[in-house]
């Protein structure tokens, strides 16, 4: 049982991280690449439709990886965990197949006219078709969402004597108070994301010294975008879902700041430190007095429950990896602030292009936000930890009855060997469109 | 309500066999008869423009199962393990040979995604007819051996094959006698199914060769399909029962008999629209007969223990099927404007076809 356990967690969590380095550049790229679309129609600049058109091809990139990896996904809540389909799929079968209905068809039909379709449609149809790709990502985070602040925070359901959940109110499941933080959060992260890898190919081609009209033109939109969204990351809609955390999962909220003792009055915030599970401590701990509690409620004094308020059980079964996730998150979101404000400040003083440290910097910081990105979602799943619906369905309640460790295993493997001929062709074909470059080819 | 439910999911799901299934046969054609390089890349390009799109239907059918029917989801996706991943692993080849035989001009490149995408494509026909095959014979449920049972009476595991190869078996696998006949239908069907989308979308050179290929097939499909009528008797006696009980289900078999007859006259047929609708009435047909000789079963069961999933048992609640009905419908008509939106756009030959570069 424990192995059977141990092997579903690890196929489903390896699966999803390599899948979450698709749709976290596409839902963010699209919107740069609309962006870009609506200034070549307002200044009929062709610099802009170029630009578009040469991020559409890495969005086409991540898009296929992106669909390809994104069907084991769907198809694992059967495979995997079919006590879990089973039990919920009357709830979270409904944001799902939404998100096939509403988001999968949009995306699919007018990608292949964004691409192809520029001649036969006009200018002013090409723009709408790449407004409809974003629209269609951008839906399908949020049904994805959806789903996820169910499991996170369930709402709207009613438990049958069999076990099963039953869907009473469908509304309820978007007025889900878990939802909208959530989802602005994961949509600015992604646009960090995108923020970064387009300033990176800017910086790249401004330090190579080629197509120098595009490495600008990058490198700017890439770090205003970037500023404004790790801004908005951090404030309000990151205060906004650890607020979330600290009041409907309390014991996941002590686990990941790394409060092993309540306070008196008014928890400490830790910067830096190593959780000791055997000792209950924080080893090298640098920690600032009371910030927690008032970033937390605005009231210095106020009381945060610690880990030694809470039954075993009810804590997260893997306290040290979530404080990581969640530490290396918030730290990375903080340095993106910093490098981000830095690099606008020389923009504005007309200096960025020429500051090469900056620049490299810049070029370098790009695997930096996928990190965030996939640390914060760790944060989320395992501080939801140990259960699949919080407070309701253990994880070890979720796993389908029939099917064994070793042929979990078996799939596992499959998975890791075909994925990192996945990644190994994805980083060919990108690195081969970076070093095209924007500018169209002549035939 | 489950029956609305049954009835939008299996045409999705047969949306997809046709979508996807010129598709897969494409991939088929594209392994065995396309020689040359132009039409290796125009065969390649009238299946890689389109198959995101078709693969969606796949996944939104899945999607809508997991919604109305919790249950068989849960049950079919766990107890048929192996056989889907496996699936999987062949969708991503398949894809990934489309997308990438492009990026680079070199044959050896081109050579291996193309042989990634038809290996790939035929397998995958393959697969999907002897799931269709594993789904009318049916499958251990509660995994029954000796009269005991290893789990909940909804739960079954199938190895892919038992060492008797025979669907009498007590514990059948996926791959037995009977299943791959069915597979092998679904591999010519597929094959007819590809060639006329072929000959629909591209002026290759071997688009007359086709034709005739497409007659050969016809005659060895009426054989398979004679065969495969009877050896579903030896498997299950009532087969027919059901077209018997309900005669307005007789329907389908006239769609897919239609077909098949249609395409001995391929050869005479002079506009190209006219054979790919005859391969797609073969498809459809044969999907919808195998469902409807089931129906309201989902699932048969192999023993006399445990009941067969039906669409009554494996449901979500009265008031989930009705809400998602609301939704459901909004979105099928957004999708039909889709389609029409994207076959106006991208008709009519494919290596005709400006595509602004």
């Amino acid at each position: 049982m424990e192995d059977m356990i141990f092997y579903d967690r690890l196929q489903f969590a390896f699966t999803i991280t390599f899948h979450y380095i698709f749709p976290q550049l596409t839902m963010g790229l699209s919107l740069i690449i609309v962006y870009y679309k609506w200034r070549f129609l307002k200044t009929n600049i062709e610099k802009y439709n170029n630009a578009a058109k040469f991020f559409m091809k890495i969005f086409a990139i991540n898009f296929t990886m992106g669909v390809v990896t994104g069907i084991p996904m769907e198809f694992q809540f059967g495979t995997n965990w079919a006590k879990f389909s089973e039990l919920t799929g009357g709830i979270i079968g409904q944001t799902l197949a939404m998100e096939g209905l509403f988001s999968f068809f949009l995306e699919s039909s007018f990608l292949a006219l964004f691409i192809f379709g520029e001649k036969l449609m006009g200018q002013k149809l090409h723009f709408l078709t790449g407004f409809l790709v974003f629209l269609g990502s951008w839906a399908s985070g949020y049904l994805i969402l959806a789903t996820n602040a169910w499991m996170q925070h369930p709402v709207g359901y009613e438990i049958l004597d069999n076990g099963k959940f039953v869907l009473e109110n469908f509304s309820a499941l978007f007025s889900n108070p878990w939802l909208l933080p959530a989802f602005l959060h994961n949509q600015l992260a992604s646009l960090v994301t995108s923020s970064f890898v387009v300033a990176s190919i800017g910086a790249f081609y401004i330090l190579r010294n080629k197509s120098l009209e595009y490495g600008q033109l990058f490198l700017k939109t890439g770090v205003i975008f970037g500023l404004a969204s790790s801004l908005l990351l951090a404030f309000p809609t990151g205060d906004w879902n650890a607020k979330n955390v600290a009041k409907y999962q309390p014991a996941t909220f002590a686990a990941m700041e790394g409060i092993f003792e309540t306070e008196e009055a008014g928890a400490e915030i830790v910067l830096i430190g190593q959780p000791d599970m055997v000792q209950k401590k924080l080893d090298n701990k640098i920690a600032v007095p009371n910030i927690l509690s008032f970033l937390t409620y605005q009231d210095w004094n106020k009381q945060i429950p610690g880990m030694d308020q809470f039954k075993e059980e009810e804590l997260p079964d893997n306290i040290p990896a979530l404080y990581y996730s969640y530490h290396i998150m918030v730290g990375l979101g903080t340095i993106f602030i910093a490098i981000m404000g830095l690099a606008v400040f020389f923009l504005w003083k007309k200096k960025l292009y020429t500051i090469k440290p900056l620049l490299w910097a810049i070029m370098f910081l790009v695997p930096f936000p996928y990190i965030a990105n996939i640390t914060g979602w760790y944060t989320a799943e395992l501080g939801r930890q140990p259960y699949l619906v919080y407070g309701l369905l253990k994880t070890s309640e979720g796993l389908s009855p029939t099917v064994s460790s070793g042929n979990t295993l078996f799939t596992l493997l499959g998975f890791v060997a075909l994925y990192m001929l996945l990644g190994l062709l994805f980083l060919v074909l990108v690195g081969k469109t970076i070093h095209q470059g924007p500018t169209p080819q002549k035939h | 309500m489950e029956v609305f439910w049954y009835i939008i999911i299996s045409v999705i799901l047969a949306i997809f066999f046709i979508l996807d299934g010129y598709n897969f046969g494409t991939g088929i054609i594209h392994l065995f008869f396309a020689k040359t390089e132009k039409d290796k890349e125009v065969i390649a390009k009238s299946a890689g423009l389109f198959w995101d799109f078709n693969e969606v239907w796949l996944v939104a059918g899945g999607a809508l199962l997991f919604m109305a029917f919790p249950t068989f989801y849960a049950s079919v996706f766990s107890g048929f393990y192996l056989p889907l991943i496996i699936v999987l692993w062949l969708i991503i080849f398949r894809a990934i040979g489309l997308e990438f035989r492009s990026q680079f001009n070199f044959q050896m490149w081109k050579d291996i995604w193309d042989k990634s995408f038809g290996v790939a494509s035929l397998l995958l026909a393959l697969f999907f007819g002897i799931a269709l095959g594993n789904v009318v014979r049916g499958v251990n449920l509660g995994g029954i051996e000796n009269g005991v049972a290893a789990f909940e009476p909804h739960y079954f595991f199938l190895p892919l094959w038992d060492s008797s190869f025979s669907p009498l078996s007590e514990t059948p696998g996926v791959i037995d006698w009977f299943t791959i006949i069915i597979g092998l239908i679904s591999v010519v069907t597929l094959a007819i199914h590809g060639a006329n989308w072929i000959i629909l979308k591209t002026n290759s050179s071997i688009n007359n060769k086709l034709k005739s290929l497409i007659f050969k097939l016809t005659i060895l499909l009426a054989a398979l399909t004679l065969i495969s009528l009877l050896a579903w008797q030896i498997v299950n006696p009532n087969s027919l029962n059901n077209f018997i009980d309900k005669p307005y289900l007789i329907l389908f078999p006239i769609l897919y008999f239609s077909g098949l007859i249609g395409l001995f006259f391929i050869k005479k047929i002079k506009k190209d629209s006219y054979g790919f609708m005859l391969s797609t009435l073969l498809v459809l047909g044969g999907i919808t007969s195998s469902l409807a000789s089931l129906f309201p079963v989902i699932l048969p069961s192999t023993n006399k223990l445990s009941e067969p999933l039906t669409i009554y048992n494996t449901a979500a609640s009265e008031y989930g099927l009705s809400v998602a009905l609301g939704w459901g419908i909004i979105g099928l008509i957004l999708v039909a404007i889709y389609l029409i939106i994207q076959k106006k756009l991208l008709s009519g030959k494919v290596d005709e076809m400006d595509y602004g570069h």
